[in-house]
């Protein structure tokens, strides 16, 4: 088990670290960051004076140690735009965006392995198609669509729910499902194919044959193994959810990191942009290393190992 | 007479497949006494995990069983509910299965499991639950027990495994057990183990057991009673005196001479093998079943259905039209 987590916490470093050296490179992508800073009509001597006061005139290995060194400690400089630490920003959006992903996510689950669980147990089965039907839909409809398709019908049209803004839970439902139904079809299909392989095993058959009940033999003995992968990919949608965000964020005017992020592209906020790609990455490599660790002990395989 | 654990008369399972409807199991009655070990020998194929299954309840959804009788202690079970059924499972009828390795469920101790059946079918406390599984741990010959309740069974070999699982069975104190191929899948020196603690088990507890194999051989040990199964239907059954002694169907002759049997075959002597696959079960199928493969068919062999007939002595049935040659012109001069 330890070397088992050691490894993963191995990967989950190096990944780590990769993303941060792309994400410092984001500064050069868009070519001498002292001459984009300052503007159109500066002159050589001005251009020279805010090279010198960035640091950009330093090897760029210098400047990467620096720049991580001090993202290590939270401090990812000065916002060009909002004049304000980028830290502070990031930190007072972050909660409104994990909340929302959190509720997406929970969405999401509470919707698909139910409804996998029912598919598999019921192959073919009306509830069967119900599910794929959901799948395919979820699947062939973009979520920035399905998000102003409910702002038509339940914000615009019947006026059940608020169309913009984070301050109360009733901003939170049509972005929420926005967000998660777009993550639904895979987490539905993976649990459905989990059950359907997990109910045909010779176990099932053993916990049968002590004459359990069939809702112990479902889901103690069934969900527990079929639930496995399910972990994983829940970990893996939930970092593309993040991505999502920025748009659905935007389409609600909800005040997270992903409207930030929007805002921040659209000002040329490179030091916002830079911190806002690293959170989120390294939240979402915490969130795969918490997935594996949840794997490890709901499967004593591993964790025996 | 000993009591009658298991009677079954007419037991049918029938399986819709692409293709028609599959029989693989037809007309099957057989009798289990209290004390008793019935064994049910065929090639892989001819319907004996059904049977058992069918016993059980377990068969697949789409299967549909069919029986005249089937008791358990005189107690009708053919239009028991699942519900009622699921009592009975793993209580006074239980199964161990020919896969050790994959019938344990990898996420849980075999503690848990193997508490399983007392916290379904009685009311024992924790701590006697736990007292109990140690102590049937130790009767299927598990060393160190009361720490093996704490492994996953990815930490057991696979002897074992089928050690717990027959731990399991025999958890509570059930009337019949039914062991399919319960040593195929495990190493020859085991196998010999593993059959042995069995037997012993069987006596101790005072169950019928029915023992499935496609291995004669394994028999001879152990049953008392053996059926002989091929393509769906029993095609002889007698007591295991009777089935070595005067074996009449052709096909439990071709059984016989496929395995070395101790005092009779000699080192080096050429065993048979039975030419030919077990016909599909597809459809009805008229006259015996083995004619295809028979060396002595006649013409008279493929009509009608062939019922079975008296043996050599009590209790002995075969299902053959012809007459059993002697024993004597069917061994090997000696
Ligand atoms: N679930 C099932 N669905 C369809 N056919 C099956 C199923 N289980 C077994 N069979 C078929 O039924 C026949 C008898 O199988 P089985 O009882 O497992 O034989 P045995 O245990 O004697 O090897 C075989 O032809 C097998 O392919
Ligand atoms: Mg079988």
């Amino acid at each position: 088990m330890l070397a088992y987590l050691l490894r993963r916490l191995g990967v989950a470093v190096l990944v780590a670290l990769t993303v941060s050296l792309i994400t410092f490179s984001m500064i050069y992508l868009s070519g001498d960051p002292a001459v984009a800073l300052a503007g159109e009509s500066a002159t050589e001597e001005d251009i020279e004076s805010i090279r010198r006061y960035y640091g950009y005139d330093r090897p760029i290995l210098v400047q990467y140690l620096d720049w991580l060194g001090r993202a290590l400690t939270g401090d990812f400089g000065q916002s060009h735009y909002l004049k304000a630490p980028v830290a502070e920003v990031i930190f007072e959006r972050l909660p409104t965006t994990m909340l929302l992903g959190a509720c997406a996510l929970t969405f999401a689950l509470v919707l698909s392995i139910p409804l996998g669980v029912l598919a598999a147990i019921r192959p073919n089965s009306l509830i069967d198609r119900l599910a794929l039907t959901i799948a395919v839909i979820g699947q062939a409809m973009p979520s920035f669509w399905f998000a102003l398709t409910m702002v038509l019908w339940f914000g615009i049209t019947w006026r059940l729910l608020p169309i913009t803004g984070s301050d109360s839970w009733a901003n939170f439902v049509m972005p929420s499902i926005a967000l998660g139904y777009y993550v639904t079809p895979a987490v539905m299909r993976l649990t459905r194919a989990g059950m359907l392989d997990v109910l045909a095993t010779d176990y099932i058959r053993t916990a049968r044959a002590k004459g359990l009940r069939p809702h112990t033999v479902l889901f103690k003995h069934a969900l527990r193994n079929a639930i496995i992968p399910v972990v994983s990919l829940a970990a893996v949608q939930f970092g593309f959810m993040l991505g999502g965000s920025i748009v659905i964020e935007t389409i609600f005017a909800i005040n997270g990191l992903g409207y930030l992020a929007w805002e921040s592209i659209q000002r040329a906020d490179l030091p916002m942009m830079q911190a806002i790609v690293l959170v989120l990455s390294v939240f979402y490599i915490l969130l795969t290393f918490l997935a594996d660790m949840l794997n490890a002990w709901l499967d004593p395989r591993l964790r025996t190992a | 007479m000993a009591e009658q654990v298991l009677e079954v008369e007419g037991l049918s399972v029938d399986i819709p497949v692409t293709g028609g409807m599959l029989h693989p199991v037809q007309e099957v009655s057989l009798t289990v006494a209290r004390g008793e070990t019935l064994a049910i020998v065929g090639e892989s194929g001819c319907g004996k995990s059904l049977t058992s299954l069918s016993l059980m309840g377990l068969l697949p959804s789409r299967a549909e069983r069919r029986a005249r009788r089937l008791s358990l202690l005189g107690e009708e079970l053919a239009g028991k509910s699942e519900r009622a059924m699921s009592d009975i499972r793993g209580n006074r009828m239980s199964m161990i299965f020919q896969e050790p390795m994959t019938s344990l469920n990898p996420a849980y101790t075999i503690g848990d499991q193997l508490a399983e059946p007392l916290e379904r079918h009685t009311r024992l406390s924790r701590r006697e639950v736990r007292e109990r599984a140690v102590e049937m741990l130790e009767r299927v010959g598990i060393t160190a027990a009361a720490s093996r309740l704490g492994q996953y069974p990815h930490q057991l070999s696979g002897g074992l495994r089928q050690r717990v699982m027959i731990a399991m069975a025999l958890i509570c104190n059930p009337d019949l057990l039914i062991a399919d191929e319960p040593t195929t899948a495990l190493d020859v020196t085991i196998q010999a183990q593993i059959l042995h603690l069995m037997a012993e088990l069987q006596r101790e507890f005072h169950a019928g057991m029915i023992l499935i194999t496609h291995d004669l051989g394994v028999v001879a040990r152990v049953a008392d009673r053996v059926a002989v199964m091929y393509a769906g239907q029993i095609v002889e059954t007698g007591t295991a005196a009777q089935i070595y002694g005067a074996p009449s169907h052709p096909y439990t002759r071709g059984l016989l001479s496929c395995i070395p049997i101790p005092g009779r075959s000699r080192p080096g002597e050429h065993l048979g093998a039975i030419p030919g696959v077990v016909p599909s079960l597809i459809g009805r199928m008229e006259g015996c079943h083995f004619a295809d493969r028979c060396a002595l068919v006649e013409p008279r062999c493929r009509k009608g259905d062939i019922a079975l007939r008296d043996g050599s002595g009590s209790g002995h049935r075969y299902r053959c039209v012809l007459d059993p040659e002697t024993p004597a012109t069917q061994e090997a001069p000696a």
